[in-house]
């Protein structure tokens, strides 16, 4: 099947790129709607944004590996992320990873085999103050405790 | 103190126009449209002092100076929201809380500089804030104080919000305009800076969400009033956040100069579970710490911190109790910058994930002799020799770590083992 944007996301793209300057500068923004329309931006997808922006394929993917929110494999519905940098770590960080790695029995990095979850570990967050915390796809999850973090686990589906 | 930053902070629906035009504002932003010229207005800031407040603490109104007027590219206004650094929190709490005044802060911004087009670049991970940001400018858009005509004056100005995806390099501000020119977030050489050469090679500035934010305080009360608060050099307010082993971690606004200890102990209610102080991080993760008794006589502004031996930086205070394992923390650090390198040049590259392996080493009991001085000897390598501050960012923590803490450190290589009892 071949990737491309289906027209609802077509119209979303020029939307996008007429925002702007110069149409590089849609890369961004561009990147964000392939991973929402596509589920993970794999070489395919690379290729496709790379003719849609009049860009090489290389260019894009020095983009798309720089940044880390962008997933060049296919993740889990609901990505759990765990901010481990010093002020979640000093505050329980690694309880709250060794609470989903128990509960999930997986690794950072991996994915459970339903496809539910994938478990990774990040940097900084800038919800320090709320430490330990996770950011479970857009949303923040903060002052976790394990009977939170159980819970939370639970009512996602 | 009247709160300046923090002044909506805390009010019913906070981040909507309407509770925001009720508390006075955008009506800086009139003024400035309907009766200042940019001189006037860049003149007024200078002074009252303002400098920036993402870390480096330049003053803004000189900033904006450096923008050469005869240039006829046109000229763009980026307000900074790209919150990463380690133990900072304070520009999250204004995006998700007071997007209005970041955005009235844009526009002044702007106009000093009599740019038409402004972006917001805001931190990918803050979808929500972003998404409270994007609905603030569509509000302001259709009220008439973005767009064509704004005022019924012939200036014309346009913002764009728009997402970072993942890199604590962007917070730099010649990586924020490569990833905002759609590349990879690498930093440039400066000079040129970017005030004659910045995004797409157009005159640019760069401004913090909290610098910006402070600015419609001040076009409505006067330099002077701004002036007044704070020390000789270090003007007005400033936001802190503090986390850690800390009673009350949060945002904190405080005037400039205020003492430190008083600050932890009083205000912040002193470290948690009733422990003893060990160790106080004063400006986010990339700055020196400091020792319990090295912040006796230390106020809260740019000169005092630095004269103690670290910086100010973007304000995030990290605590550490008595039973924290500083090599831990170092190695913590050291893996944060690792991380974050953005690989272009070779020392930080190199040396960062370097510093790290020895680090963990040490903290995992295979430690040698020689690993500390080989710290240092990587560190002094890295400063100063990269084409941004990320490399100083990078090699101050373990440096100032392993002076303040040796001992500990050596145990650590001595023993085989985490002394501390990770």
């Amino acid at each position: 099947m071949a990737v491309e944007f289906s027209p609802a996301a077509l119209e979303t793209f020029n939307a996008i790129v007429a925002r702007y300057p110069k149409k590089e500068a849609a890369m961004l923004p561009v990147l964000y709607l392939a991973q929402r329309e596509f589920g993970h931006i794999g070489q395919e997808a690379i290729d496709y944004v790379a003719r849609l922006m009049g860009q090489s394929s290389a260019r894009v993917y020095g983009v798309v590996s720089f940044y880390t929110m962008f997933n060049m494999k296919p993740i889990g519905r609901h990505h759990i992320q765990v901010c481990r940098t010093l002020s979640c770590a000093l505050r329980g960080a690694e309880m709250v990873t060794s609470t989903i790695k128990g509960k999930l029995g997986i690794e950072p990095g991996q994915t459970t085999p339903d496809g539910r979850f994938t478990l990774s570990e990040v940097e900084c967050l800038a919800s320090c103050g709320t430490a330990p915390m996770m950011q479970v796809n857009d949303d923040y999850y903060e002052n976790l405790t394990e009977g939170k973090i159980g819970e939370i686990l639970d009512s996602l589906k | 103190m009247e709160k300046i930053l923090l002044r909506n902070i805390g009010i019913a629906d906070s981040h909507t126009l309407d509770t925001y035009r009720s508390r006075g504002g955008y009506a800086s932003w009139q003024k400035v449209v309907g009766s200042m010229k940019p001189e006037q207005l860049i003149e007024e800031v200078k002074a009252s002092g303002l400098r920036g407040r993402g870390g480096a603490g330049f003053p803004t109104g000189m900033k904006w100076s450096f923008v050469p007027k005869d240039n006829p590219k046109p000229k763009y206004l980026v307000c900074n929201a790209d919150e990463s650094e380690p133990g900072t929190f304070k520009d999250r709490l204004l995006i998700e809380e007071d997007p209005h005044a970041i955005i009235e802060g844009t526009l002044i911004g702007a106009y000093a500089i009599q740019s038409h087009t402004a972006f917001i670049y805001v931190r990918g991970e803050l979808a929500f804030g972003a998404t409270r940001l994007e609905r603030a400018v569509e509000e302001a858009y259709q009220a008439g104080y973005i767009g064509k005509n704004i005022f019924g004056s012939s200036y014309d100005l346009d913002v764009i919000v728009h997402r970072g995806a993942g890199a604590y390099i962007c917070g730099e501000e010649t990586a924020l305009l490569s990833s905002l020119e759609g590349g990879r977030g690498w930093p440039k050489v400066k000079p040129p800076f970017p005030a004659t050469h910045g995004l797409f090679g157009c005159p640019t500035v760069v401004n913090n969400v909290e610098t910006l934010a402070a600015l419609p305080w001040i076009l409505d009360r006067g330099a002077a009033a701004y002036s007044a608060l704070g020390t000789e050099k270090s003007k007005g307010t400033k936001l802190f956040s503090v986390s850690g082993h800390i009673a009350r971690p949060g945002v904190y606004e405080l005037e400039m100069g205020y003492p430190f200890k008083k600050f932890l102990e009083e205000d912040c209610g002193g470290v948690s579970n009733g422990r003893k102080l060990k160790g106080v991080i004063p400006g986010g993760g990339s700055m020196p710490v400091l020792l319990p008794d090295e912040i006796d006589k230390v106020n809260l502004d740019y000169e005092s911190v630095q004269a103690a031996g670290s910086l100010l930086g973007s304000g995030g205070v990290i605590v550490m109790d008595e039973s924290t394992c500083m090599v831990r923390a170092a190695l913590n650090l050291a893996r944060f910058f690792a991380h974050e390198s953005c690989g272009q040049c070779s020392p930080c590259r190199e040396g960062c994930h370097w510093m790290e392996k020895i680090l963990h080493r040490i903290e995992y009991g295979q430690g040698e002799q020689g690993d500390l001085d080989l710290i240092l000897n990587i560190a002094g390598n890295i400063a100063g020799n990269t084409i941004c501050p990320f490399g100083d960012a990078a090699a101050w923590p373990p440096g100032a770590f392993i002076r303040k803490f040796r001992g500990e450190f050596e145990a650590h290589v001595a023993e085989k083992r985490c002394t501390v009892g990770h």
